[in-house]
């Protein structure tokens, strides 16, 4: 029976983690706020130089917070996974009577947390210094976030499956996956500027939908939500494929020992 | 299985691609009773105890903790165990507080302000209360994994080499500790190390492993001498150099 306590555990141990540590606590600000400036200065640059009227404030600045946003989630995943992996807490964590769902649960709620830091920075930043106000997109915000997040804790828990499996090392096939998949998403282009095979991968990733979505309400076109639904449930499909992921690796580890006698080395 | 009994293993094999590393053995550990798995590096201790921390799991055999099987009911038989090894700090990136906390509420351990500012007491822990565990020294390290294991007052406590790192003097107060456990509360404790003065001391019954089995059993004080050899060691030797000299159990 899923106990609470235990859930909450694993969210106290990261919440110690982050108030006793600034090298913690600053990247969840920290990155979200380069982007947002950085971003933020090119679209008003592209606003001066391009005679066609658009407003790259919201369609540029707006995908930029929305990507951000998947990537914290992510990582607030897996960060929470590697505290375990540094600390080499695997052994004491797992000789609990911790369940699977109960580990995976903490570490999903956590990121949430941590990930909400980020999206008010974000948000604050976007807003107040760039003009971009969240309320042009409307209440198809809450779609577009929900997908999102929940393609990002899909992508989180196989980042950690991925590192249970073959080691601490691989942790750098973890950080690049984001920039892996952007290129299919469409985050900045529509996915009709893509060649016919990319195109085919967009369509099984739901931010593609999102971002073209988010492309056609600012230039005044209907949203259908048909495909906003699909983008949920085929996020959600990722979320039980990931999560199947983890479990089978987990298993191996029993079977294999892995757990046991997980350490900094590459055991691949 | 009977009320005495707090482990009950029957005939665990572990394997590693062509290598046995547990070999079909079966043994108990009771109510208030001290075992000792003894055995040369590579025997099959390590892995016994992984599997019955369930963090490794068994080709073939049984474990029950408390008459729960460990893989119908993982979770509350889990609960009912707690262990410390030197090979498994706690992270050194959380002061002793919150280690104990958080591992508290991952046991589900009630009155748990309470329950932790007793261990602190008990292993002399205080001074370190606030401090990371990863600056503490080996030996208040291996104390803190000691006040871990306990936390939950557990009815099988799982010790492999718990007082490696210790001074001498730390090293009989933590004994004396454990056996008070044993002999107050209800639960049975198993107990591996090399060191077999302190074997001798603690243990109510040992069992020799060698090649992943069971090769004798007994009483240590007696056992010796069963065998026509003068001291534990001296039997331990035996066993790790010519195990095929001793009778299989």
């Amino acid at each position: 029976m899923t106990s609470f306590r235990r859930v909450l555990a694993v969210l106290l141990r990261q919440y110690y983690l982050l108030r006793g540590s600034l090298s913690r606590t600053v990247p969840l600000f920290a990155w979200v706020a380069v982007d947002m400036i950085l971003w933020g200065f090119l679209t008003r640059y592209l606003n001066t130089v391009t005679s066609s009227g658009l407003n790259f404030v919201p369609v540029l600045l707006g995908a930029v917070l929305l990507w951000d946003f998947f990537i914290r989630i992510m990582q607030g995943v897996t960060m929470a996974f590697f505290e375990d992996v540094w600390s080499r807490n695997f052994l004491n964590v797992f000789a609990t009577p911790l369940l699977i769902s109960e580990y995976v649960g903490g570490l999903v709620i956590s990121s949430m947390v941590t990930s909400l830091l980020g999206v008010v920075a974000m948000l604050l930043i976007a807003t107040l210094w760039f003009h971009l106000s969240v309320l042009v997109y409307g209440i198809i915000m809450i779609p577009f976030l929900l997908s999102l997040f929940l393609f990002g804790i899909a992508f989180g828990i196989f980042g950690c499956a991925l590192v249970l499996r073959f080691g601490p090392a691989s942790e750098w096939f973890i950080w690049p996956i984001p920039a892996l998949i952007s290129p299919f998403a469409g985050v900045l282009y529509p996915v009709s500027t893509l060649p016919h095979w990319m195109q085919g991968v967009a369509r099984i990733l739901p931010p593609s939908y999102i971002f073209e979505g988010l492309r056609t309400i600012i230039s005044g076109g209907a949203v259908q939500w048909l495909l906003l639904v699909w983008s949920i449930c085929l996020a959600g499909g990722y979320i039980l494929l990931a999560y199947g992921c983890f479990v089978c690796v987990y298993k191996h580890a029993l079977h294999t020992g892995l757990i046991a006698r997980y350490s900094a080395e590459n055991l691949s | 299985m009977p009320a005495s009994k707090t482990l009950s293993v029957q005939n665990l094999t572990k394997s590693y691609n062509n290598l046995r590393a547990v070999d079909k053995i079966s043994f108990d550990v009771n109510r208030n009773e001290i075992v000792g798995l003894l055995g040369p590096n590579g025997a099959g201790k390590t892995t016994a105890i992984n599997m019955i921390l369930s963090i490794l799991e068994p080709d073939e055999g049984t474990i029950q903790i408390e008459g729960l099987d460990l893989h119908t009911c993982r979770s509350q038989a889990i609960g009912k165990t707690n262990f410390a090894a030197v090979y498994a700090p706690l992270p050194g990136n959380l002061t002793v507080f919150q280690n104990l906390r958080i591992f508290g509420m991952l046991y589900g351990v009630r009155g748990l302000s309470k329950r932790i500012e007793e261990l602190l007491v008990q292993f002399d822990l205080v001074t370190f209360r606030d401090k990371k565990c990863g600056v503490l020294s080996s030996g208040e390290q291996t104390r803190v994994g000691l006040a871990k294991a306990m936390i939950n007052r557990p009815q099988l406590l799982l010790l492999d080499e718990p007082t490696t790192s210790l001074d001498p003097a730390t090293a009989r107060d933590i004994r004396a500790k454990i056996r008070e456990l044993a002999t107050h509360e209800t639960g049975g404790v198993l107990w591996t190390s090399h060191n077999m003065y302190e074997v001798e001391e603690v243990c109510d019954r040992v069992l020799f492993l060698s090649h992943g089995r069971i090769l004798l059993e007994g009483d240590p004080k007696t056992l010796p001498s069963e065998h026509g050899k003068k001291t534990l060691e001296e039997l331990f030797i035996t066993v790790a150099r010519e195990p095929l000299t001793l009778e299989v159990r």
